[in-house]
């Protein structure tokens, strides 16, 4: 990819000075470079990009400091939290995200998540759920949808085997710990624009100290759920939002 | 011969054993001397004894557990019943015979030192005292530590430096030591 | 580095740890409670924390040890602690800081296993710290102080370790260790923690690039040059080796024991030394790199006894370094029961036998 525009194009907006540049590996269709380019776009605008240190995770994300050009350290399956705890705690003087999907967050990192949160760590944590594991092939998420199919719940999800999805933004609002915790999606321009101001009231939660921040992004997975990108798209504005409604659920950020 | 001596402090918990184990290590080693303390661990737990080892010398310590104690201090009958058969031939033994029956130090080939002392600490005052009666009455019959050594270091062991407490204290260790001298 | 003396006072062996973290500029500490370890939580609790230090109970063995590693990512000096199927749980964390050359110590005063097993003293995590312990190939350095003293010395050194290879540093310990108290001389020392770290921690890419600290090598050939790299950093470490003899120069039989059982079986050499036996003992202080080499020596004019409180573990390791020379034999005391002095005393007078049979 080149940073000149040819003869016959102009600049229309140019990429952060805190992304790399670099080609994202995603599928086509899928939700998280849009959601990288807002995670890098905030950092920009808030003139952080010196003074971040990102914790990756493991999943689809899990290069995301290929994309995103500052300090970072990658955290074992679930446990972006605690190192971001560990991050925040040696280096109270800097600003801490971390970045995880659903599988790692919800499931194996879940006593991660909840008690950072609880312990009012003032870290942001950017969670985007597309109800599914992505990198490992459509397995069977604690976010996937009743009756949604995947490669570990072929008959689709049962409530009474699997129990019913958890809607962790709400988990996360009841906890006194939390500053900000929203849900917001990237499948509409004006979604996109909300996401990118919750984006914005988390990194203002942190840089206040006033606790903990979370953002849950809904989000497109065209490969793992067998649809075109179009169509993934639709079925995050239409079914995703039904039972993961998109909203601020705590907001004490001054 | 370089100086050697161990002890094992034994009986119910709540009777202070481990504070007149603490009480020697110090003052052993405010002595100058090497000194090593080991609480009772794990299983020994068991079997209605609370205790721990003491073991002092001149030398560098290798073990600080000791199966055969040369000397042994018995709070209980439990603890006579354990530690007994492992004192050392030509071991001191210091008996608590206000709960031990003087009976079942008859015909013991041992050298017994019976002291009364939940009785001799209840007469200063205060039963719980009975672990300085038989601290007091342990560094008389050994004669390894002064008893001043051992009182000088209450206050650092006990963290406390109420004077009354302390005095209170250094009768009952000295109650257990001229109990010693009268027996002897 | 620089030291002076401190004060002397009578103090348990996991206070001895603690004090030394403490001593050497421990910044970060992150445990879970579990016993016979808690002690130096409770400690630090309320040490480190008035040293303006960061204090965090975490809500498992797992959140503890990764919390470790985002500290240790910016470079701090940082500590966990905890017993054996605690630190069965750590081994994650443990496994990512090793393959991220984060430096890190970590405290195990080991109990009784499998399992829940008990809260004896045991040495049976031998094979699990010298091993490795986690996932992948590689290994941390491991130190075992038999002393309340050496506790101190060796969690100062463990920081110095680990901060030298990049690597996480674990110190073995049991519960005779943890519970015991011995006089404790502490002394002064002044880490430079300013700029050991300054040419790779994580701060925040102000006037350089920016800074990945990860162990994930996907491409072609990647992972297999990190591997050798770090089996390089392996054989570096032998250079801090470190053992305590005693009564080598003339022994017959040499008895191989450490940590709490090193300085057990030492009591029992002496007796046996006493009696006109000519018996030597070797302890390990570093149990890996392991002295290979000495014992391999010794195995020359020696014949050997491991003696460890578990069912044999460290003996492979003896048997390995005086391969084609000697054998070792073994005497071990199951995890679960307490090891004195004595019961060492006939299986070392056995291979004493055996040696003047064979004479």
């Amino acid at each position: 990819m080149s940073g000149q525009p040819q003869a016959d194009e102009r600049v229309a907006f140019a990429l952060p000075r805190t992304m790399t540049g670099a080609s994202l590996h995603f599928c086509p269709g899928c939700h998280h470079g849009i959601i990288h380019r807002l995670v890098g776009e905030c950092l920009e605008k808030n003139n952080l990009g010196e003074s971040t240190i990102c914790v990756g995770s493991v999943g689809c994300s899990v290069f995301i400091y290929n994309y995103i050009d500052v300090d970072a350290v990658e955290a074992p399956h679930g446990r972006a939290p605690a190192v971001a705890t560990g991050v925040k705690r040696a280096r109270p003087d800097r600003f801490v995200f971390g970045y995880q999907g659903d599988g790692d967050l919800a499931a194996i990192g879940f006593s991660e998540i909840m008690h950072c949160a609880n312990r009012g760590e003032n870290v942001t944590i950017v969670f985007v759920n597309n109800t599914v594991f992505g990198m490992t092939g459509g397995q069977m998420a604690p976010t996937t949808l009743v009756g949604q199919r995947t490669t570990t719940s072929p008959g689709g999800r049962n409530m009474n085997t699997d129990g019913a999805p958890l809607n962790m933004s709400e988990l996360i609002a009841s906890l006194e710990g939390t500053a900000f915790s929203a849900r917001v999606a990237v499948n509409s321009i004006k979604n996109i624009k909300q996401g990118k101001k919750a984006l914005q009231k988390a990194y203002r939660a942190q840089s206040g100290e006033q606790g903990f921040s979370f953002i849950e992004f809904l989000s497109a997975c065209p490969t793992n759920w067998k649809m075109d990108p179009l169509q993934a798209n639709e079925h995050v504005g239409q079914t995703l939002v039904q039972r993961f409604p998109l909203g601020v659920f705590k907001d004490i950020v001054e | 011969m370089a100086l050697y001596t161990d002890v094992i402090i034994a009986g119910f918990g709540g009777q202070g054993v481990l504070l007149v184990g603490n009480m020697l290590a110090y003052s052993a080693m405010q002595e100058g001397l090497q000194v090593t303390y080991m609480p009772v661990y794990g299983v020994e737990m068991r079997g209605g004894t609370a205790n721990c080892t003491v073991v002092i010398s001149e030398e560098e310590i290798g073990s600080p557990l000791v199966m055969y104690p040369h000397s042994l201090i018995i709070m209980n009958q439990p603890s006579l019943e354990k530690f007994r058969p492992r004192l050392k031939e030509g071991g001191v033994q210091i008996v608590n015979t206000s709960i031990v029956p003087q009976s079942l130090l008859d015909g013991d080939q041992a050298r017994s030192v019976p002291v009364p002392a939940n009785d001799l600490a209840n007469e200063l005052g205060n039963p719980k005292m009975a672990n300085m009666v038989v601290l007091g009455a342990w560094v008389e019959a050994t004669g390894i530590l002064s008893l001043e050594r051992v009182k000088q270091g209450l206050p650092q062991v006990l963290g406390k430096s109420d004077e009354r407490i302390i005095q209170a204290n250094h009768r009952a260790m000295q109650a257990g030591a001229d109990r010693v001298r009268e027996y002897a | 580095m620089s030291s002076k003396p401190g004060p002397i006072s009578l103090t348990k062996g996991n206070e001895a740890i603690a004090k030394g973290a403490l001593a050497a500029g421990l910044h970060c500490y992150f445990a879970y409670p579990i016993t016979p370890q808690s002690d130096i939580p409770e400690y630090l609790s309320k040490h480190l924390v008035e040293r303006g230090g960061e204090f965090i109970q975490a809500e498992s063995e797992i959140a503890s040890v990764n919390m470790l590693l985002g500290a240790a990512a910016c470079g701090k000096r940082a500590m966990t602690s905890s017993s054996s199927p605690g630190i069965a749980l750590k081994q994650e964390g443990i496994s990512y800081m090793a393959g991220s050359e984060l430096p890190a110590v970590i405290v195990n005063i080991s109990r009784g296993g499998p399992g829940l097993g008990s809260i004896d003293p045991s040495q049976g995590d031998y094979y699990q710290a010298t091993r490795g312990g986690g996932h992948g190939d590689y290994r941390t350095l491991v130190l075992a102080p038999s002393t309340c003293q050496e506790a101190y010395d060796l969690t100062i050194r463990a920081f110095e370790l680990a901060f030298y290879h990049r690597n996480p540093v674990v110190i073995l310990g049991d519960a005779i260790l943890g519970q015991m108290k011995e006089p404790l001389k502490e002394w002064e020392y002044q880490p430079n923690t300013e700029r050991e770290a300054a040419d790779w921690a994580l701060s925040g890419a102000k006037d350089r690039p920016s800074r990945l600290i990860k162990s994930l090598y996907l491409a072609d050939e990647a992972l297999a040059g990190h591997n050798e790299r770090l089996q390089a950093k392996h054989e570096r470490m032998r250079q801090d080796l470190d053992w305590e003899e005693y009564a080598t120069e003339d022994s017959e039989v040499l008895v191989v024991a450490f940590g709490s059982v090193g300085r057990i079986a030492k009591s029992s050499v002496r007796k046996l030394r006493s009696q006109g036996y000519r018996v030597g003992l070797l302890r390990p202080i570093t149990l890996f790199p392991f002295p290979e080499e000495r014992i391999r020596e010794l195995a020359w004019s020696n014949r050997l006894i491991t003696i460890e409180n578990n069912t044999g573990q460290m003996v492979d390791d003896v048997r390995l370094a005086a391969r084609n020379v000697a054998d070792s034999a073994f005497f071990g005391v199951s995890p679960g029961r307490l090891p004195s002095p004595e019961d060492f005393l006939q299986p070392i007078l056995e291979v004493w036998e055996q040696e003047e049979a064979r004479k």
